[in-house]
Order: C-alpha cells, then structure tokens, then sequence
C-alpha cells in the first residue's frame, strides 16, 4: 500500500520535507518519460527535467489539490517546454531537438538514403500544439484530462486528435505511394 | 486510423530511454536542495512579519516573499538570500529568536528530524514533583532520565559542528522515554504510575504514516494509541466515578506470558446534568498557523464543536500572536453568529507570544468563573512557543499554580513541522488536562464532538495506579508504555504529587506483560548472592491494585483496592494489538519474531463492533507501516 501523490504534494507543499523526497524519487521517471515525448530527445529531456526540478518546490507550494497531482505535474512540464521552446526559438538557427526538423526537412526529404524512423518524422511533422496533445494521450491521458492539462476542452483535444491522425495518415501516403 | 495513433505510440513507448541515471540523481539532487532552501528561507523569514513596517528589512522581506512563487529565480536567488540571512548582520535579525536566545540554532538534517532539536525545547523536563522523573526504587519504571534530555549537551557539541549554511528544516520535539524494561519481582515488586488520557500520539503517527513516513520512534507513546480507541467495558455504577476492570489473557507475541489488562472506566455524564461550562479559547494566530492544516482547521473544528454546547455555556476566545487580545468578551453559546463571526476573523501573522496568550487566558476564564462551574481554557497551538518564554520552569510553575485554582487546561495540536510536542505535553500534564493533536476534520470531530463531555468534564483528578506483583506467581512483568508517566513507589499515598485526570467517560487501559513464575520465558536469572528472601507467602493471588483518585475540587485521595487473580482470565483483546503495533513501531526487543503481519491478523480478528469507524483505520495504518517498514 502506498500514500497517494495528492497527499504526499499536499504534505510537501505544507514544507514536510520527506514527503517531498518520496514524491520526487517517485515521480521522476514520469516526469522524464512525458519530458521525452515532448523534446524529442533524450539529451533535451534531461535538461527539460532539470528545469522542473529546479522550479518544482517553489511551484509546489501553491499546489491546492485542486486537480490530481499528475495533471498539475504535467501541466508544470508542458508549460515548461513551451518556455523552453520559446527561449529556443529566440536562437533561431539553434533550434533543437523535434523543432530543428522543419529546418531540415527539405534535405532531409531529399536524402532518401538516410533512414529518419517513422516516429521521428510522424513527430517532427506535427506542429508544436498537436504534438504536445499526441505526448499526453500517447502517455494513457484520457482527452479530459489532457485537456486539464493544457487549459483547453476536451473537444479541442479531440479535434486536434483528429487532426494529427489526419496529417500521420497524409504522412504514411507519402512514405508508401 | 487509429493503427496510424497505436504504431505512434508502439513506437513511442520503444523509442522513450531510460533516464540517465546519474543525470538523475543530480537533478533529485537539484530539487531536494531547492525545497530545503525554500523551506528555510521561509521559516527564517516567518518571525519578521510582526514588526513595524516599513522598515529597512522591507526589502529583502519583499525579496524573500518573491521567491516563492519566482520559481526561474530560486536556484540563485534562495542561495543568496540564505547567504545574507546567514552571513550578515541584517540577516541575523532575520533569523528566528527561540526560547533561551540560542544564537543561531543549527539546522537539523530532515533525516533525523528528532535527534537535534534545540536545547532549551527539546527538554520535556522537569515537570513539577516526579511526574516524568523516573524512579529507580519505585521498580516498574523506566531509566531516571527522558531521552530528550540525556542528548541535549551532545546536541549543542552536534550544533557548533555542523555547517551554518543549511537552513532550518524541521523543529519537531517529542516527548519520550526509553521503553520501560523487564523487572523482576523479586527486586522491584512494585510498580506505580499516573494514568494517561492523551490520545495525540496516535493522530501524530497516523499523520506520518499517511505522508509516506514511518513515524520518529519518539512519536511512539504506546499507552495513547491504546487509548485512542473506545472499548466495552463495564460502566461504574452507584455513583461511583469510575471501575477498574482487570483481566488476564494471553499474550499474542509470547505464548509462555500473560497479558494483564488493567482497564478503567470513567461514569458519563448525562447532557442535561452537566455543570455550566467556562471555555476560554486560547488560539495560536502566529505566522506558523497559516497553513490549510493549522488555522483553518482549527476554525473548522471550534465550528464543530460549537453546535455540542449548551446556551449556559460561556466561551471567550483570546488569541495570541505578537501580542496577546481578547477578541470575544465571555459570550454565551447560543450566540452562534457572534462567536463564528469572531472565529471567522482571526488570521495568522507575527510571532507567538504564547505567554502572555495564557496569563490573558487564565485572568479571562478566572473572571467568568462562579461556583459550581468548570472553566477550562483550550489552548490550540502548533507548538511553537518562541517568544515570551524566558524560562520554561517558570512558565510551568505558572500553570501548576493556576491549576490548583482550578482553572483546567487541554492542549489541541496542530500542523506538522515544527509540532513541539514535549511543550505541548509539559503544558497538558502540568495544566490537568490533556493534549490531542488535530490533523484532519474527522479527528476533530473525534476529539470535539463524540468525545467533548470527556475532554471537558473531568470526574476524578490525580488518579495514580499501582501494581504490587506477588513474587510467588509472578517472576517477572513489564510495564507496555506510559514511560512519561511514571511516579515513585512512596509518591502514590502523597496527595500533593500530581497525576493524570479522567474525564466523563474516558477509557485508560495499562498493559502489564507477566512471566509467571518457572515459565521459560523468564529472561533474567536469579541471583546467587541475592539477598532476596525465599518468597514464602502462598497465596496464589498474581498481584494486588491499588487505585488514588480525587473528587474533582478535592484535595484528599481515595482509595480503591482489588486483588488480581488467575481465574480473570479472558481472550485477547484488540487492546493487545495496538500494544503490538505500538511496539513495533516504537522498540520491538520483546515482541520476537511477532510482526505487522501478525498484528494485523490479530486486530482484524479482535475489532468487533466498530461504529466510528476508528479500528478499520488503525488495520489500514498497520498496513501501511508494513510496507513502509519493507523499504
């Protein structure tokens, strides 16, 4: 048996510093996984990560219960790699990661020989507000909850569910005339 | 379609690496150092809010205040600003002045949140006459000194050692002594001690337990956990205040002893019949109060209880923070919106002076007092008592004086973090009242509402146990918990020594574990040069009780007197299972080879009726410990 995340946060948030030891020792793979699917690599997830931890514990203190725990959490990264993103996107040139494709898309469509996995390009392809909603479903989010996270409706994620199927299957066209 | 989502997300689930480990552990890193700053920082900042703004510290307060929810700028911020807290003298009015003016008092490591605590807190003692102070003669008691007060001079020598840049974590004390050990009869065959009403130790544990946590040993007050719990037994009849049940079972972790079960209940009191009461509630509004589980809470829990008094019953509210008011004049209860709304206005803010919170409190329930009525004054506190006590004896003394005015005091606990316990206790103990500690709105309802008229109503003061064992049937015995509560052999006829108190229908219950005599389970053998006498009485009585208790207002004990035979024999109880589970979690070197697994199977089987629910709940804690206690 274990203390659910909104008890542990709760504690946390109210300055017991154990329960916050348990609660990130718990969380951090997580946290990772969804860092991952948002960047694109792992190198980029790493420091995605490194940012939340950093900012958690100051974030944590507002932390209400008013939504579950792992929706906060999520919603605490998704914001996170927008900043990142936005920050990346300020170094133009220096984009990193799934951004860098639209960049290289061209050459790299051209240079058949070179095998870019499916994933990568079905990814790459998408733009930035489809992926984002494809990295919460694709991590068993419901659409009401990825819709939680991202501040929108659960048709919106729907919608926009549709939408990326849509550009995968125009993909997949593409790939197999 | 959707095989165009599900390869995506094959792919994905094959494509997501593990994380780098040692990436890891330096970003767990990162954020357990941010928390801890955080934390710190604030607890630094918490005592300044009661000064006369705005001043030259208005700055940095503003800056300290931003942090929290400038989350980019912590990682640099929080250390600079720990660093001017520290390293200047501004910042060493930052700090927090506590109790005995410790210059700075060192951090303790979240770890070991109990080993070091300050000093001048952390020491539960002295408690007036021998409440605590163990007695070696008396023989049933436990080692002269609390451990508390034994680790203090190294916790000073622990504090100038360790470096000064770690902030603040945690100032939790817990009153405690080490667990009383096996004696033999023929030495020591008398044990006395004072019995015991508070419950809080076990909301306490159940408050760890719930975050994740395995409770600090010093948490652990058996006797408590005991009786926390409402049990059936037979009620006093004739007007008596209350009846000892004794009886003998076997003991679930040790099949060559017995389980003596000394049980007392106090007579309840009819609703209609009680005397008019005097509450004065005295509330902490310090800036440590404002978390969702202190002050808010607290006022949800008055809210409760509200509705259980009667128009008769008379309440004023003093609070206490930098400085002490009268915020509600004596009101009646029937005047619901008038209390609620003055509940209702209370807020959290500035330092605790929690002195002056009493003498105001004492001088306001001494003013509403009149014959034939109970004044009480609640006191609802974190424990954080850092300004205004310039002398922790003094500010007992105090409360044994208006104790013997009359005036009761019960302790209701709050939060966690830097819940000082042992204040709380020594305050409880000296004040004849008791200490519960609050941590959900169901406790409160526990302790407030199913359980007011014993929280308030007392019906025996002073009463104090004693056991003679009979060294011809009883090799052995051990006395489970009440550690804090142990007397001398003579203090038990002396009627100026104080004890614990019962309120209209309490339950205490005292666990003795016996070794009859010849059973394999003696532990210590007997002495070759040993001056004790063969035991030549044959009475095959196992040991005699003894019983002073006072009439409320009375300075004269009486005396209640039972032998205690085999035949009292009966099965075991779920009283039996707390005690283990109290063992467990606090020194198990008697319990064997007896587990949670055990502990569980045993209150599963022993709960019985359970209306409130309470018994279900400790199965569930029980659980919890085991995994925890896997880890």
């Amino acid at each position: 048996m274990q203390t659910d995340d909104d008890t542990l946060a709760l504690a946390a948030a109210r300055g017991e510093t154990s329960a916050f030891e348990v609660l990130i020792e718990r969380q951090y793979d997580r946290l990772f996984r969804l860092c991952f699917r948002l960047t694109g690599s792992q190198a980029d997830a790493e420091d995605l990560t490194q940012d939340i931890c950093a900012a958690l514990p100051g974030k944590l203190r507002s932390y209400r219960a008013e939504a579950s725990f792992t929706t906060w959490l999520y919603r605490l990264c998704v914001n996170a790699a927008h900043d990142r993103r936005r920050r990346a996107a300020t170094h133009a040139r220096a984009a990193s990661g799934w951004g860098e494709w639209e960049l290289n898309r061209r050459a790299e469509i051209d240079d058949s020989a070179q095998a870019i996995d499916w994933l990568t390009t079905a990814m790459r392809s998408l733009p930035d507000d489809l992926r984002d909603t494809l990295a919460l479903t694709l991590d068993d989010m419901t659409h009401a909850q990825a819709g939680e996270i991202l501040g929108i409706s659960e048709g919106t994620i729907s919608w926009r569910i549709s939408e990326a199927k849509k550009h995968l299957s125009s993909l997949r066209q593409e790939d197999r005339p | 379609m959707t095989d165009a989502l599900d390869t995506l997300k094959a792919a994905m689930n094959a494509a997501t690496p593990q994380p780098n480990a040692a990436r890891r552990a330096e970003n767990i890193a990162l954020a357990q150092k941010n928390y801890d700053h955080i934390q710190g920082t604030l607890d630094g900042t918490r005592p300044t809010s009661d000064r006369p703004r705005p001043g030259p510290l208005s700055g940095v307060r503003n800056m300290l205040r931003s942090i929290s929810s400038r989350a980019g700028l912590t990682v640099t911020t929080a250390i600079v600003a720990v660093g001017i807290v520290i390293l200047t003298p501004l910042g060493d009015n930052l700090m927090p002045k506590r109790a005995g003016d410790v210059p700075f008092v060192a951090p303790t490591t979240q770890q070991e949140p109990l080993a070091v605590t300050e000093p001048k807190v952390a020491v539960p003692q002295p408690i007036p006459a021998p409440m605590v102070e163990m007695a070696a003669e008396s023989g049933a008691v436990a080692p002269a000194a609390s451990r508390a007060q034994m680790s203090a001079p190294g916790t000073s020598q622990l504090h100038s050692d360790m470096p000064l840049l770690t902030p603040e974590t945690n100032t939790e004390a817990f009153a405690n002594a080490d667990a009383n050990p096996v004696q033999t009869t023929a030495e020591t065959p008398v044990s006395t001690f004072s019995i015991d009403v508070d419950t809080a130790s076990y909301a306490v544990i159940r408050n760890s337990l719930t975050t994740g946590q395995l409770p600090p040993k010093d948490a652990v007050r058996v006797e408590e956990m005991i009786n926390y719990f409402p049990y059936d037994y037979a009620a006093p009849t004739d007007g008596a205040a209350f009846l000892p049940t004794v009886s003998l079972s076997q003991t679930p972790w040790n099949p060559d002893t017995r389980l003596l079960h000394i049980a007392i209940q106090g007579t309840a009191v009819e609703v209609e019949n009680r005397p008019p009461l005097n509450l004065v509630f005295l509330i902490d509004t310090s800036g440590s109060m404002q978390d969702a589980s202190k002050l808010p809470l607290l006022k949800q829990s008055f809210r409760l209880m509200l509705g259980q008094l009667r128009p008769e019953d008379q309440i004023a509210i003093v609070a206490y923070a930098g400085s002490a008011g009268e915020v509600l004049a004596p009101t009646s209860a029937s005047e619901r919106s008038t209390i609620l709304a003055a509940l209702d206005n209370l807020s959290a803010g500035g330092s605790t002076a929690g002195q002056a919170g009493l003498q105001q409190a004492y001088a306001t329930a001494a003013a509403m007092s009149t014959e034939g009525e109970i004044s009480r004054v609640l006191l609802a506190t974190d424990g954080d008592f850092n300004v205004g006590i310039n002398n922790d004896d003094d500010l007992k003394a105090y409360i044994a004086d208006k104790r013997d005015s009359g005036t009761y005091l019960s302790v209701l606990g709050f939060g966690r973090g830097n819940l000082h316990d042992a204040t709380m206790q020594a305050l409880a103990q000296n004040g004849n009242g008791q200490a519960s500690y609050i941590d959900t709105l169901s406790e409160a309802q526990k302790v407030l509402v199913d359980q007011l008229s014993g929280a308030l109503f007392p019906i025996a003061d002073d009463v104090k146990i004693q056991v003679e064992f009979n060294p011809a049937t009883v090799a052995e015995y051990r006395l489970i918990g009440y550690e804090t509560r142990a007397l001398r052999r003579e203090d038990f006829n002396n009627d100026k020594v104080d004890a614990g108190d019962i309120g209209a229908g309490h339950q205490v219950t005292a666990l003795y574990e016996i070794t009859p005599t010849g059973s394999p389970a003696t532990l210590n053998d007997p002495l070759r040069y040993g001056t004790a006498a063969p035991t030549t009485n044959d009475s095959d009585e196992l040991a005699f009780l003894r019983l002073r208790y006072k009439a409320p207002g009375t300075d004269t004990s009486q005396l209640i007197e039972q032998p205690i035979t085999a035949s009292m024999s009966a099965d075991p109880s779920f009283a039996s299972a707390i005690a283990g589970f109290g063992q467990l979690l606090r020194d198990d070197r008697y319990l064997g080879n007896w587990s949670f697994d055990d502990a569980i199977a045993l209150a599963t089987q022993t709960k019985g009726a359970d209306p409130y629910g309470y018994r279900a709940e400790a199965i569930q804690l029980m659980r919890l410990a085991q995994s925890l206690s896997q880890n």
